[in-house]
């Protein structure tokens, strides 16, 4: 079973970040089309998760736009990036580390609640139902991702490959068009990779959410990616399917050095 | 004319007392990137501590000399404030090693409150004196310019002296020295300098012997002026503003920081206050601080505060 | 043995949500809140309610309101004290000035007024954290100690500087013996402790803790750290304002600015700190603390100085409060960072064990 890739929704135009003297990204324009997964790949450093960090809005580029589902913005809003749909992992995870799993993935469905504060403080009908229909929605999610037993555990007492699950988690509770995974398998081993590989999939396939993927691990890449994106020392180096960047002169210097 | 000088004198001469406070604050933040709450009740514990002492001392050794007894107190008291500083390393800082800023600082909360108390058991909590020979009284300067001349207080003037060499003093420490190095290493980050070998219980424990030091010096000179009593406490709340507005990290920001705050006070009291009810003093520190925390939070002099992701 | 959750299953999430999802703690704060109602007042002197009970009642509002604050939203305040002084000189003003008005009214006016304070000085949050805010908020303090003390309206242009109210009274019920006056304030606390408690475990409540333990994330989910923040100082200063109403009227009925000081506030952050912060219970046990400790040194230490024939006076028993407060605040921010309430839940962890070691 094929699935259907359609237009662009997320373009990158021409994206330029310095920091004081360090230049991040130089330039780098590339298009994200819908239901695909398409990953971005380099060597540390090269820029990759400060491009995450762009269309997120945790960092304003010098230059360039990017611009989804037809709106430009030169500079994006973080705010304004959940409401549109975009949704992100981190790194470094970026858990509240002071909640229970329930609480993390419930705060993802913040942005549909729509109870005001005087609702909740009583918390009888509308805020009472509310609260129960997304927890449904966040029970559904944490089945999905099979981490039961942990609901009601402070997150900052798991052991780190369930932590990357409800990062994951957290994300999904946005229900979003667009998922930014940043190094989703840092950490992990061969199994946990698998789980994780098959939870993307999942989301991709059963929800058509178009997902952009920042990974080292090539095997993962080549096997699930549409397309992929290479960055180098904030350059953009390769841009195509799978098996074109494999065979790219360019990709393979920046990997294996130019000395081989 | 001649009363806005004065005013305005004055208002340094505040300053420069204020400034000398700060100088404690901005030394442990700079070293050890902890903010220390407890250095008004330092101020005081040391400077009860010089002004007992000084009338202890005669009284144990026999000695009668005044230089000597203050000389001595001097000493003792700064012995003790390392006593302190070393008893706040082990049972304190040790075991709050990378806790984030508010833990700790709430932690310094709970240290000022505890040498408040403690000093007042073991020194008593009545009015004492210091005096270390300070000359009480007034001068008249510029009197060929000014009728009668524009009066400054001469106590003031040695104060400012003293603040002056000290600040010039840590100066040097902090840029010609290794330990000052190592102690512009270990504020940057507490986990780097400990993993190139910085042996980071010794450097906190020299960074708050200094603050105890300089706390001593400006308990001395406070006392001198005031008398030791419980107010130099909410008189250092009042320095607060001063590294708020001079920067967080930077030594000449505490001096500059603490003449403007006292400039700032004494003429906005004199010129303004009567059209507010008076009494502005109280306050007007703090929200000028206020408007630099809204437009300008690193202060005239110290480092933007940069956030990580 | 007995307490343990064996046979509790919950079938719905509502169920699950519920503020006391094991039956026995139901139970046990049911009876507790009833016996507060019905037998404490039939077995407590005048001097109990006095110097005990409706202090700590009011305290633990005040402390509720800056466990939101600070405990759950991570914004540190030393400015409660100019909170609970809004709240009070504006409860003052509206009952004296609007002939007529509910006493409930003026209060949940005055705590309006806090309300709008808090969110005017907790504006320089949206910009700094940790010590710049303490420092912002320390503005708030010594700024509301000056307008209470020179601006006369505030006062009613009272000669004395001092206010006071008399002739409370609820719906027809005269707030005037210790008694009532126990009652009364038990009632607003239940009600106010209810409240709090459902904003912070609805999505308000989550998002101030988002913002606590990781702002940057928090904005990247949709959560708008203004809107957390300032709704946390807004509901925050209103519970304190509404404190502040309740010192004022009921437990001091005549008052200056001064007390109101600075001290106040840092007691109040204090009872957070010891209590546990983030906890609605730690409220409670960080108030009881606070104002029981001074009663029990008083008491006590007389006794232990008698017993090596050392001299204790008012002073040494006020310099050994500053010592007690300040060594537990460092004890508990290095070995129990989440206070009392912590200890407390540890408890009846082992407590569902009991009498088997695990």
């Amino acid at each position: 079973m094929s699935k259907k890739i359609g237009e662009v929704i997320l373009d990158i135009n021409n994206i330029s970040l310095s920091f004081g003297g360090v230049k991040a990204l130089t330039d780098i324009s590339f298009n994200v089309r819908e239901h695909e997964i398409r990953a971005i790949i380099g060597p540390n450093g090269a820029g990759k998760s400060s491009m995450l960090n762009c269309i997120n809005g945790v960092y304003t580029p010098q230059t360039g736009s990017i611009t989804f589902r037809g709106k430009s913005f030169s500079h994006m809003d973080s705010h304004q990036v959940a409401v549109m749909g975009i949704a992100r992992t981190f790194q470094n995870l970026a858990l509240f580390k002071g909640m229970s799993v329930i609480d993390n993935i419930m705060t993802g469905r913040n942005l549909k609640i729509k109870s005001n504060l005087l609702l909740q403080a009583v918390r009888i009908g509308p805020a009472q139902r509310e609260e129960e229909k997304h927890r449904e929605a966040v029970e559904y999610i944490i089945d999905f991702l099979e981490i039961q037993a942990h609901r009601k555990t402070p997150v900052g007492q798991l052991p780190y490959g369930l932590q990357k699950r409800v990062d994951l988690g957290r994300a999904l509770a946005m229900e979003p068009q667009v998922l930014l995974l940043d190094e989703p398998m840092a950490g992990m081993n061969v199994e946990e990779k698998q789980d994780m590989c098959r939870f993307v999939l999942d989301v991709n396939e059963e929800f058509g959410t178009t997902v952009v993927l920042i990974e080292h691990d090539m095997g993962v890449v080549m096997d699930i990616s549409d397309r992929v994106v290479v960055l180098d020392y904030g350059k953009k180096i390769g841009d195509g399917t799978p098996d074109e960047v494999r065979n790219n002169e360019e990709v393979i210097s920046a990997y294996l050095g130019t000395g081989h | 004319m001649a009363f806005f000088l004065e005013t305005l004198f004055g208002g340094l001469m505040a300053g420069m007392l204020y400034s000398l406070v700060a100088l404690g604050f901005v030394l442990i933040y700079k070293a050890s990137g902890v903010f220390n709450f407890a250095q008004g009740a330092m101020v005081l514990f040391a400077a009860l501590a010089m002004a007992r002492f000084s009338a202890w001392i005669p009284v144990w050794t026999g000695i009668s000399n005044p230089v000597v007894a203050n000389i001595g107190a001097f000493v003792g008291a700064g012995a003790l404030m390392f006593v302190v500083a070393w008893l706040i390393e082990r049972l304190v800082l040790r075991h709050l090693v990378n806790q984030e800023g508010t833990t700790l600082l709430m932690a310094t909360l709970g240290i000022g409150y505890f040498l408040d108390g403690i000093g007042q058991s073991i020194f008593g909590s009545d009015i004492y004196e210091i005096n270390i020979g300070m000359p009480k009284d007034p001068v008249f300067a510029f009197q060929n310019v000014f009728e009668g001349g524009i009066m400054l207080n001469k106590e003031d003037l040695y104060a400012a002296l003293i603040a002056a060499a000290l600040v010039a003093l840590l100066s040097l420490f902090f840029q010609k020295t290794t330990t000052g190095r190592a102690l512009r290493a270990v504020a940057d980050d507490h986990q780097a300098a400990q993993s190139i070998g910085i042996p980071l219980n010794r450097i906190w424990f020299i960074v708050w012997c200094v603050a105890g030091v300089v706390a001593l010096v400006a308990g001395m000179i406070w006392g001198s002026k005031l008398g030791v009593q419980f107010s130099i406490t909410t008189v250092a709340l009042r320095a607060l503003p001063v590294v708020i507005l001079g920067g967080l990290t930077s030594v000449p920001g505490a001096i500059i920081g603490g003449l403007i705050i006292g400039v700032g006070e004494k003429l906005s009291e004199v010129f303004l206050g009567p059209y507010v009810g008076g009494g502005i003093e109280i306050w007007f520190a703090y929200v000028l601080a206020l408007v630099f925390l809204l437009f300008r939070p690193q202060g005239l002099f110290g480092e933007k505060i940069i956030d990580r992701v | 043995m007995y307490y343990r959750e064996n046979g509790q299953f919950k079938t719905s999430y509502r169920a699950d949500q519920q503020i006391f999802p094991i039956a026995q703690d139901r139970w046990a704060v049911l009876l507790l809140i009833a016996a507060a109602f019905i037998v404490v007042p039939m077995l407590s002197s005048g001097y109990m309610f006095r110097a005990i009970l409706i202090p700590f009642l009011i305290m633990s509002v005040a402390a509720l309101g800056v466990n939101i604050l600070v405990g759950y939203c991570g914004q540190i305040s030393l400015g409660s004290g100019a909170f609970m002084a809004v709240g009070a000189y504006a409860a003052f003003n509206f009952f004296v000035r609007v002939p007529g008005i509910p006493v409930l009214l003026a209060m949940i006016l005055g705590g309006l007024c806090a309300s709008v304070f808090g969110i005017l000085f907790g504006l320089p949050s949206l910009r700094v954290k940790g010590l710049y805010l303490a420092v912002a908020t320390l503005a708030a303090q010594f700024f509301s100690d000056w307008m209470f003390l020179r601006i006369k309206w505030f006062t009613n242009d009272a000669p004395s500087g001092s206010v006071s109210v008399s002739g409370l009274q609820v719906f027809g019920w005269q707030i005037e013996s210790p008694t009532s006056k126990y009652l009364f304030c038990l009632s607003i606390l239940v009600v106010l402790a209810l409240l709090a408690k459902n904003l912070v475990r609805g999505a308000i409540g989550r998002e101030w803790m988002a913002i606590r333990d990781m702002d940057v994330a928090a904005a990247v989910i949709g959560i708008r750290p203004m809107y957390a923040k300032l709704s946390a100082f807004a509901v925050s200063s209103f519970i304190v304002g509404v404190a502040g109403a309740m010192w004022g009227f009921v437990y001091l009925g005549a008052w200056e600015p001064a007390a109101f000081s600075v001290d106040l506030s840092f007691k109040l952050l204090f009872m957070v700190i010891i209590g546990g912060m983030g906890s609605i219970m730690g409220a409670f046990f960080g108030a009881a603390f606070i104002v029981v400790l001074p009663i029990a040194l008083n008491r006590f230490l007389p006794l232990l100085g008698g017993m090596f024939n050392v001299e204790i006076s008012t002073a040494g028993i006020s310099h050994t409060e500053l010592i007690v407060f300040g060594s537990l605040i460092v004890w508990f921010l290095i070995v129990e960072p989440h206070g009392l309430a912590k200890l407390w839940a540890i408890g009846k962890q082992k407590m569902r064990l009991w009498p088997f070691p695990h």
